[in-house]
């Protein structure tokens, strides 16, 4: 019956469960304040909270939870890297997420569908066999596969040797995988607000004091807020707040748009990517079709979507697979993407002592969300930098020992 | 600091036509965007620390920026006065508005490498 539905829905015994504690006013002081509640943010949290009993931590979100890149990227996972430090960081964060769902109690929607890169020149064959041989030396699954094989993981691929760019071979990433970017957002930001962390949205910083080359309070939109440390994880924003710490950074946004067609019936299983012909495409577990690709072609701080971009990747994707030229879209949009010279983060310490630098996520930042929680909480709780991250601290550029992923990054995610 | 937009009746909905100082305008397809305009630093007295900051880092400013930009079929190099938030171009104009006389580093003494 209806009206015993809606008994349910006005009373006060059953309220709505909600996710998240309702946002309080601002405490003067907190031990660790966090800028940016992404994927990141939450993560970072979450970590600190559980594994290290630090639960007076407040993040400071400008828009809402998960609202920036974590909402917008195509949620490809993926450690088929070319560098040792890029390898091993990435294939420990792709290990984290599939527990996320255990960790959390909290379904995170993993698929563990594969990815597949597509070769169309000689050049593209010999540097996926030196990946495969990097990324098999470290225990990553990541092979060298040739046409009959790739015919087989996707017979509808547009294999014809008469196209533009006839595929040559390809890189096989078997563990390659997608989750839900919202739910892990959540799920990080639930665990961490259930152990006494704070969540606070509609909360810009707009400001960073610094007392002799320390930072002691951050200046926001609701008020100041004293905090022991703080950790900056804005992605598109990196360059503007640590500007407010006084922090130079080796970062350019561009914008990188994607798309998603309707829902159709499950033709697709793998993750497939081309970055002769700049382009990915992956079935959801919806039916639709999520469309990718390179960034835009000059920096920007805004999220539109182009007509140029929807062109070029509409082409590119039907030129794989030519059936999408029937399928209809049903969104298109952007983020703004941090990127760094080497197409690898900035992850660690800052020259000012107790900031803590979570940025230069690029086009590749999603993948790597439950390693950096794990991470940066650790070099928050302990000041030192765990061995996994110390290749990739800013310090880097000063040394010219930058950690070249561009090739292995391009047109992937 | 939020930068001054112009009113909106300049305002352009996005990037399309870019003017360039030789060529006139002409569509977006036909540029390649060349980075941030900085002055040059003397790569013989600068430090390494220096140098690698000139090299990597950016501003990365939201808001009005002067950059590089350059027609790419012609490969004239030339400048822009662009905002990075609106997209819109404000004015373009010829390097030698920025650089009046020749910039002569000298060379490098190869006695003086290690
Ligand atoms: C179209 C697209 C596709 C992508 N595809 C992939 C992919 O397939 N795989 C992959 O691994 N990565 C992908 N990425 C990259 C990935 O989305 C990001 O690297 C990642 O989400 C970064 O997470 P984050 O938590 O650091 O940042 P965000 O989720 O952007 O969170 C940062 C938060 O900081 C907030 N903020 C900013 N300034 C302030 C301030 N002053 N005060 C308070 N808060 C502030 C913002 O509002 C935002 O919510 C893609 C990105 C895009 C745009």
């Amino acid at each position: 019956m209806p009206f015993g539905l809606l008994k349910y829905g006005l009373s006060r015994t059953y309220p709505a469960k909600h996710h998240f504690t309702p946002s309080k006013d601002l405490k003067r002081h907190y031990d660790v304040v966090i800028i940016g509640g992404g994927g990141h943010g939450a993560a970072i949290a979450y970590n600190l909270a559980k594994y290290h009993g630090i639960t007076k931590v407040a993040i400071l979100e400008k828009g809402y939870l998960g609202g920036g890149n974590t909402a917008r990227n195509t949620a490809v996972i993926r450690s088929n890297y070319l560098t040792e430090a890029g390898v091993k960081f990435y294939s420990e964060s792709v290990r984290l997420f599939n527990n996320l769902s255990n960790e959390f109690n909290y379904n995170v929607m993993m698929e563990n569908r594969g990815q597949l890169t597509l070769a169309h020149s000689d050049a593209a064959i010999r540097s996926f066999r030196w990946r495969a041989e990097v990324n098999q030396h470290m225990g990553v699954r990541s092979e060298l596969v040739d046409r009959q094989t790739i015919s087989e993981l996707v017979p509808n691929l547009n294999m014809s040797e008469d196209s533009r760019f006839p595929i040559l071979a390809g890189l096989w990433h078997a563990d390659g995988a997608t989750a839900r970017h919202d739910a892990v957002a959540w799920g990080y930001a639930k665990g961490a607000c259930d152990r006494g962390v704070e969540l606070h949205q509609l909360t810009e910083v707009e400001d960073i004091e610094i007392t002799s080359g320390r930072v002691t309070a951050v200046k926001t939109n609701r008020g100041r807020v004293e905090c022991g440390c703080v950790v900056q994880a804005v992605a598109g924003a990196s360059s503007i707040v640590a500007k407010k710490a006084g922090i130079p950074l080796p970062i350019h946004c561009y914008p990188l748009q994607a798309m998603v067609t309707q829902p159709y019936k499950p033709i697709l299983t793998p993750h497939v990517s081309s970055p002769q012909v700049h382009v990915y495409v992956h079935q959801t577990s919806r039916g639709e079709f999520v469309i990718g690709g390179g960034s835009d072609p000059y920096p920007l701080y805004n999220t539109r979507a182009t007509l140029d971009q929807r062109e070029t990747l509409s082409a590119a994707a039907m030129e794989l697979f030519p059936f999408l030229a029937q399928a209809r879209l049903l969104r298109q949009w952007a983020g703004t993407t941090d990127m760094t010279p080497d197409y690898s983060p900035i992850m660690g310490l800052s020259p000012v002592e107790n900031y803590y630098l979570d940025a230069g996520w690029g086009t590749w930042g999603f993948k790597a969300t439950p390693i950096c929680g794990v991470t940066m909480a650790e070099l928050v709780a302990t000041k030192k930098v765990p061995d996994i991250i110390k290749p990739f601290e800013l310090e880097r550029f000063y040394r010219f020992e930058q950690i070249n992923e561009a090739g292995a990054t391009a047109a992937s995610h | 600091m939020k930068p001054a937009l112009p009113p909106l009746a300049t305002r352009r909905r996005s990037l399309k036509l870019l003017t360039c100082p030789l060529n006139g305008s002409r569509n977006i397809s036909e540029f390649t965007y060349g980075g941030e305009y900085h002055t040059t630093v003397n790569h013989l007295t600068t430090s390494a620390r220096d140098w690698a900051e000139h090299v990597f880092f950016h501003d990365n400013a939201a808001g009005l920026v002067t950059e590089w930009w350059c027609h790419t079929a012609s490969s004239f190099w030339f400048l822009a006065e662009r905002n990075t938030i609106t997209d819109e171009v404000v004015r373009t104009f010829k390097a030698d508005k920025i650089y009046t006389q020749r910039i002569d580093f000298g060379t490098i003494n190869p006695e003086s490498q290690s």
